[in-house]
């Protein structure tokens, strides 16, 4: 340190306190956010048990990728950049806000030589960054009001004040930090000591040189006063964080180290019980049945509305907005659990007080809410949660009713006979080209195709169904079928909370599985490749029909003829379970552009941020409250992309995109294929010898 | 409140294809799944909200044989407190007089203030609710479709009449009520709730424990017996209407305005 400069601890005599009031407000502050953490701790403490502490390096992998790397962030380009700027400032300043601390009451910190100088400069450039970046959310908070942050009448008062002042104080916050670099290098240079350069251009490096000819004391004395008005926000910022959106500066690496691991699976009833018999109640019925994970996830909600822009139910107008999910609840926490004052749980139902029936029912379980989120909130496990509370209050939309006690009875949600499951291979033209085998614990075979119950029994699906089987049969697979020892995958079911009537169905399955004795598993369903690949155990392991396409294209098996409708622009519509839960983009993308002079084009909403259709399984059943249905907007998208058919590769996507296309008017506009469809079209069969193959030359020469 | 539901099993029509058996005589019962009628469903929902609101217990009883059984549980899953399978080799082919006699003494073995039994059973003829009521002596209200209990002696009930209209009626305890469907939403039964009840001892009442002369009931007592089962011959069919979106709607409203559904 240099002579004659002193710390603003020592030259507090003029105050008379000195170290004491820094240490003073150090210990209160501590105090103060120890009690609140502890306070905010409680319901965690009372929430269901959550198993997080597995695979620590898969953890701290993620941490580095979502949270030190805001890997989500630049999905939303100008909120993101503004996001990964104040992040990266924050971190940065973060060490030297705790230096500043620490300066504040010993003498002795600072980073050596090379390194801190080096510091120093990128502290003067950080605070200058996130200062303006907090002028700019300001502004775009008050100005600009990007759509997503609006609050709907219904779910309470509007967020900006709250919002806004919190920036501020993260505004003031940089702005002690720029004046105190600014005052003290003014106070080092003109007593003649060797000056630390500041970074050039910086704010700090500005207001230096407007200070060049302030007198020392007076320097000295903003030095000091900054400091206290530092320590004083950052106690306060601190300590108010807990209460509002801001929570997640604290919780959002814990919230990332603990998120979920596994796509596609649902969570256990109760972690770790395997016996669900014995359990009492099922499900999330009051606030403290969430788990301390899914709590944490409330806290740390930033209200940034990524979730709800990406709702196709919240497109829809169905009453449901995921981040209000959050939101709602962590409202409910803070007013049961206050910092202040006595906690009032009460064993209140959640739904019927802040959620309703309705809004838990609405969703379709197409994942695009937790895709999004930056801090990787889980929805899907909390409204399944939900759901199991209800199932088990037997409160069930009549509308699906039905279909589960279908489930439970015949093993399909329509109430169709067992023995007619494999009626849809008994077509007449079918029966000449494909011979579908029934296999049993007698007659075994490579390959089981699992059909599931749409493709079985719906009259118009059971054309994907043929068209898999002739592909399947196309490329001399060794494959049969299950038939009437199939029961539904149960996948939906348990998305629906009827979780024992899963478990119901699925060991059905995985045991008519075993006994028929196939070493791998294909299926043109994605909910029913979901369930099997991440909900069953122990079967032998799934693959998509697509990926079965794209694998024997490269081996050259497959090769198709060139487009028979050359007019044509096609678009692939992601299904749910195939894309965002199990990462499938790429291989029906492969396979379309195989087809020669197919032309296709990418609607905006493709990929990972794919529009739900309207979802599949039970969800065909519900009857929504909406103003729209999903699939007429994502018909409708098709189209603004250009497109005039929409490829689809899911029976239940299929479904929703006919009836869109009805609804929405547009027949003869627009039409759907589904992938194993246009396939088994296209294909190129081998050389004509019998009636069978003489049937395929027909169809390629259509 | 003590309230009795009297239930029964039927073929379930929306998960079964009803097709003649060979002779002519009866369905083809081979593939057929059963639950429990719809009407009586919703009537043990209304006991259960009764009971709910003003404490007491749910009884569910069923004329029938072993196989009967998995309705009454099913009942019970709902929130059932009793149930009895009211079954004895002497009883098969009573007609609904026969049944209503057999569902009498089981009330007379008891205490119940209210009785309850659906409109109809989808294999039925609507008979047994108001055979009951009489044999018993009770008041009886058909087609109800809310119930407002008035005090422990009194109910209020609202009747569907024909053309969509209601009437209320009130009603002395204890009476026998055959209710509508649409009274209320039946909560759901999943399986949780059957694997509870899975291993509960439904008690059998024969004619010895009933006290019923063995000859008052079954198919000697039988006044009513089923002759033939037969599929009525199929109609003209529909009419497909054609033309423009526009003429097909005009060409509706005038149809529906024809039959009378239109003002």
């Amino acid at each position: 340190m240099v002579e004659g400069i002193h710390s603003p601890a020592q030259v507090s005599d003029w105050l008379g306190l000195g170290r004491i009031l820094f240490l003073v407000i150090h210990l209160v502050g501590l105090a103060f956010l120890s009690y609140i953490v502890y306070r905010r701790l409680i319901p965690l403490l009372r929430g269901e048990r959550d198993i997080r502490f597995d695979r620590p390096l898969t953890r701290v992998a993620r941490v580095f990728q979502y949270w030190l790397a805001q890997w989500k962030h630049p999905r939303y380009r100008s909120a993101g950049i503004l996001h990964i700027l104040i992040f990266a400032g924050f971190i940065t300043l973060a060490i030297r806000s705790f230096a500043l601390v620490i300066f504040g009451l010993s003498d002795g910190f600072a980073f050596p030589g090379r390194v801190g100088h080096l510091y120093d400069m990128a502290t003067d450039w950080a605070a200058t960054v996130v200062f303006v970046c907090m002028i700019v959310a300001i502004i775009r908070r008050l100005y600009w009001k990007p759509a997503r942050y609006a609050v709907p009448e219904r779910y309470g008062k509007d967020h900006t004040a709250d919002a806004v002042f919190l920036l501020g104080l993260i505004a003031m916050l940089m702005l002690c930090d720029i004046v105190f670099a600014a005052s003290n290098a003014a106070a080092h240079a003109q007593q003649g000591g060797a000056v630390e350069p500041l970074a050039a251009l910086s704010l700090p490096w500005l207001l230096n040189r407007a200070l060049a000819a302030t007198p020392v004391p007076a320097l000295l004395n903003v030095r000091l006063g900054i400091c206290i008005v530092h320590e004083l926000t950052f106690y306060f910022l601190l300590c108010y964080r807990p209460f509002g959106i801001q929570f997640h500066v604290i919780t959002s690496l814990f919230n990332v180290y603990f998120a979920k691991l596994d796509r596609g699976t649902v969570k256990p009833v109760r972690w770790g019980e395997a016996n669900l018999d014995e359990l009492e109640s099922f499900g999330v019925k009051r606030f403290e049945d969430f788990t301390w994970k899914h709590m944490l996830d409330f806290y740390s909600c930033a209200d940034c509305g990524r979730c709800s822009d990406n709702c196709p139910a919240n497109a829809a107008g169905r009453p449901l907005s995921p981040r209000f999910l959050s939101i709602k609840a962590r409202d409910y926490s803070f007013q049961h659990y206050p910092v202040f004052g006595r906690t009032s749980a009460r064993q209140e139902a959640l739904i019927g007080s802040i959620y309703s029936e309705d809004e838990i029912w609405s969703c379709t379980t197409c994942g695009a809410c937790e895709e999004e989120c930056p801090l990787l909130i889980e929805y899907i496990d909390k409204i399944v949660d939900l759901r199991r509370g209800q199932v088990d209050d037997g409160k069930v939309p009549q509308s699906i009713q039905r279909p589960l006690k279908a489930l439970e009875t015949r093993g399909n949600p329509y109430g169709k006979l067992e023995k007619k499951r494999a009626d849809w291979t008994l077509d007449k033209e079918f029966r000449l080209s494909c011979k579908v085998r029934i296999l049993d614990d007698k007659r075994s075979a490579d390959t089981l195709y699992f059909v599931d119950s749409i493709t079985s029994y719906d009259d118009r699906i059971q054309a994907i169904g043929r068209a898999t089987a002739r592909i399947l049969d196309h490329i001399g697979e060794n494959f049969g079928i299950m038939g009437a020892l199939e029961k539904d995958s149960g996948h939906d079911v348990r998305r629906f909370g009827e979780e024992m009537l899963f478990v119901e169905l699925s060991s059905h399955n995985v045991q008519a599985i075993k006994a028929c004795g196939a070493s791998r598993i294909v299926t043109a369903d994605p909910h029913a490749y979901n369930a099997l690949k991440n909900d069953y155990k122990d079967v032998p392991p799934v693959e998509h029909i697509a990926q079965v396409i794209a694998r024997e294209m490269d081996d050259g098996n497959i090769s198709f003829n060139p487009v028979r409708n050359a007019n044509a622009v096609y678009t692939y519509h992601d299904p749910c379970y195939l894309g965002r839960h199990n990462k499938l983009y790429d291989d029906p993308r492969r396979v379309l552009d195989a087809i020669p002079g197919l032309r296709r084009v990418e609607m905006d909403r493709c990929r990972d941020r794919s529009f739900c259709c309207g979802g599949g399984g039970l969800m065909l059943f519900y009857e929504p409250k909406e103003d729209q249905r999903m699939g007429v907007k994502r018909v409708q998208m098709a189209a603004d992309a250009g497109a005039n058919v929409i490829v689809t590769a899911c029976p239940f996507c299929m479904v929703n995109m006919e009836d869109a296309i009805k609804v929405a008017g547009m027949e003869g506009k627009m039409t759907a294929i589904d992938l194993a469809e246009l396939v088994d079209e296209q294909i190129v069969r081998r050389v004509p010898t019998d009636t069978r193959d003489a049937m395929a030359e027909e169809t390629v020469n259509v | 409140m003590e309230i009795l539901v009297c239930v029964k099993r039927v073929p379930d029509t929306s998960e079964n294809e009803i097709t003649l058996n060979r002779a002519g005589n009866d369905i083809e019962r081979d593939d057929l799944v059963y639950s429990v009628n719809e009407w009586d469903n919703y009537a043990v929902e209304e006991a259960l909200q009764i009971v709910e609101r003003l404490g007491g217990n749910v009884t569910v009883a069923t004329v029938g044989g072993e196989d009967d059984e998995e309705i009454l549980r099913r009942e019970m899953a709902m929130g059932a407190k009793g149930s009895a399978l009211i079954s004895d080799e002497a009883f098969e082919g009573s007609d609904s007089a026969g049944i209503a006699t057999l569902l009498k003494a089981f009330v007379q073995k008891n205490r119940f203030d209210l009785i309850l039994t659906g409109v109809q059973a989808e294999d039925g003829a609507a008979q047994v609710g108001g055979m009951l009521a009489a044999m018993l002596d009770y008041p009886f209200a058909s087609l109800v479709s809310s119930i407002e209990v008035l005090n422990e002696k009194k109910l209020r009930v609202t009747r569907e009449i024909e053309g969509g209209n209601k009437e209320l009626n009130e009603t002395d305890l204890p009476c026998v009520l055959s209710i509508q469907t649409g009274i209320n939403e039946p909560r759901y039964v999943g399986m949780r709730g059957i694997r509870q009840v899975a291993s509960i001892v439904i008690p059998t009442l024969g004619a010895s424990e009933l006290g019923i002369d063995k000859n008052s009931v079954g198919k000697i007592a039988a006044k009513v017996q089923r002759t033939d089962y037969f599929v009525p011959v199929l109609g003209k069919g529909a009419e497909m209407l054609g033309g423009s979106r526009e003429k097909v709607i005009d060409k509706v409203i005038e149809l529906v305005k024809a039959k009378g559904g239109l003002k």
